[in-house]
């Protein structure tokens, strides 16, 4: 009987455990949660003209590696700009201060990004620093604005649209 | 009007719902009296919880390897196979992790509740307890209703946990999708308030539903071997039921 009851319980105390682990992996791995930054890290300014659909939280990227998150999104009362801070991981300390910050799209239906080029200044970049090289996030609909009013040809707009890929082509002909 | 009359098909399915209701606050009030029988509801997780664990597992893997294929299949055709990790997770998450656990507990764990208290009424044990000045409902009936609650949020965990498991089986091992996408699209698209949690609660309350449809039907089983054959086939079919339609409710509510 009591060889029974050990049983049990060990299967029950088993279950218990197994699924608070499988909660706590859930929540900590497949969530948003696993993109909180771990440890230390380091505040930059950075500001933009058009932020387009960046979110807090947003990752910030060098070289395609997430060294950070975007920690909040203002709106500076003015110069009218986006106030955009970064939260560096400390580990990635050796930023060089001309560095440029500017928004991405990951794919083309993903979320968009901050990515960091690297400068070659030999000064990094310290706590609360400003981002001074950056630039805005790309709107299709300007892209297209911008085209259809410097097409030379007037064309129907569906035509115009079918005709940027042919003029992204150019500057591969030219060398 | 007369007492002799049978009740009608709608009048007989309002009494149920009205009688499964007062079960309900019998239950609530017989929880502090369980509280003295606390390895009985250890044992009752143990068998609702524990027991169930295989065909949980089995069947989160498989659910989500399947479902991997799927969506594979479909996000192909639009270019988007990068979101695969997120579709995955969202859909285990916010709506087969709760159902289908819930469905596979109705089946497994509730139809062996509604058959035991169907039994023990059957054969008058419930009566004997009674006659011993111990409380069927605390003793017997609100042991079984907390380890369902207890046990079913849980379950559903296991379930997803397996479920994406199977996912990153096909998506990534299999089908040759990023493991960097596939982890890193779900993180940064599923968020644990608004959808983990949100599965969590639909999971605690079919929990409850499934565990108090199986001891309703078994506590008020007509006393004979056909009875409880029939007590046992109507918690399936009842809980299945009243699973889905909540399922459609809470979602609208938690959207």
């Amino acid at each position: 009987m009591s060889q029974h009851r050990q049983s049990f319980h060990i299967g029950t105390g088993l279950f218990i455990v197994l699924g608070f682990a499988a909660l706590a992996y859930l929540a900590m791995q497949t969530t948003s949660v696993a993109n909180y930054s771990q440890g230390d890290s380091y505040l930059l300014k950075a500001r933009f003209g058009n932020i387009g659909q960046l979110k807090l939280r947003a990752p910030v990227k060098l070289a395609g590696v997430r060294i950070g998150s975007v920690r909040s999104i203002e709106l500076d009362q003015q110069t009218l700009e986006a106030v955009v801070l970064l939260a560096i991981d400390s580990r990635y300390r050796e930023l060089p201060d001309d560095s440029a910050a500017a928004i991405f799209t990951s794919g083309l239906l993903g979320d968009q990004y901050v990515g960091i080029q690297p400068g070659g200044s030999p000064i990094m970049f310290a706590d609360g620093d400003e981002v001074i090289l950056t630039q805005s996030s790309m709107q299709l609909e300007d892209l297209i604005g911008k085209f259809l009013v410097s097409g030379d040809k007037p064309e129907s707009d569906a035509e115009s649209v079918d005709a940027e890929p042919a003029s992204a082509k150019v500057p591969a002909e030219d060398p | 009007m007369n007492p002799n009359r049978k009740p009608g098909p709608v009048a007989s399915a309002l009494a149920e719902v009205g009688e499964a209701g007062l079960f309900l606050l019998a239950i609530l009030a017989a929880i502090p009296g369980s509280l003295r029988h606390l390895r009985e509801t250890l044992r009752q997780i143990w068998f609702v919880g524990a027991m169930s664990l295989i065909i949980i597992m089995t069947c989160g893997l498989f659910v989500g390897m399947v479902l991997a294929l799927q969506l594979y299949y479909t996000l192909a055709k639009f270019g988007g196979t990068a979101a695969l990790g997120t579709v995955v997770a969202l859909s285990l998450f916010r709506e087969l992790g709760p159902v289908v656990t819930a469905l596979l507990f109705a089946g497994r764990a509730g139809t062996s509740m509604t058959a035991e208290i169907g039994l023990m009424r059957a054969t008058d044990q419930l009566s004997a307890m009674e006659m011993m000045a111990v409380d069927p409902m605390s003793y017997v009936v609100a042991p079984r209703f907390m380890a369902g609650i207890v046990a079913m949020p849980l379950l559903a965990c296991i379930f997803s946990a397996l479920g994406i498991l199977g996912a990153q089986l096909v998506g990534v091992s299999w089908l040759g999708l990023d493991n960097g996408t596939f982890w890193g699209n779900m993180t940064a698209n599923v968020d644990v308030w608004k959808d983990f949690a949100n599965g969590l609660w639909k999971s605690t309350a079919f929990g409850a539903v499934v565990a108090l449809t199986a001891t309703f039907q078994g506590y008020t089983t007509a006393p004979t071997s056909e009875g409880v054959a029939y007590a046992t086939t109507r918690t399936v079919v009842s809980s299945s039921i009243i699973v889905l339609a909540l399922d459609f409710v809470m979602t609208a509510f938690l959207m």
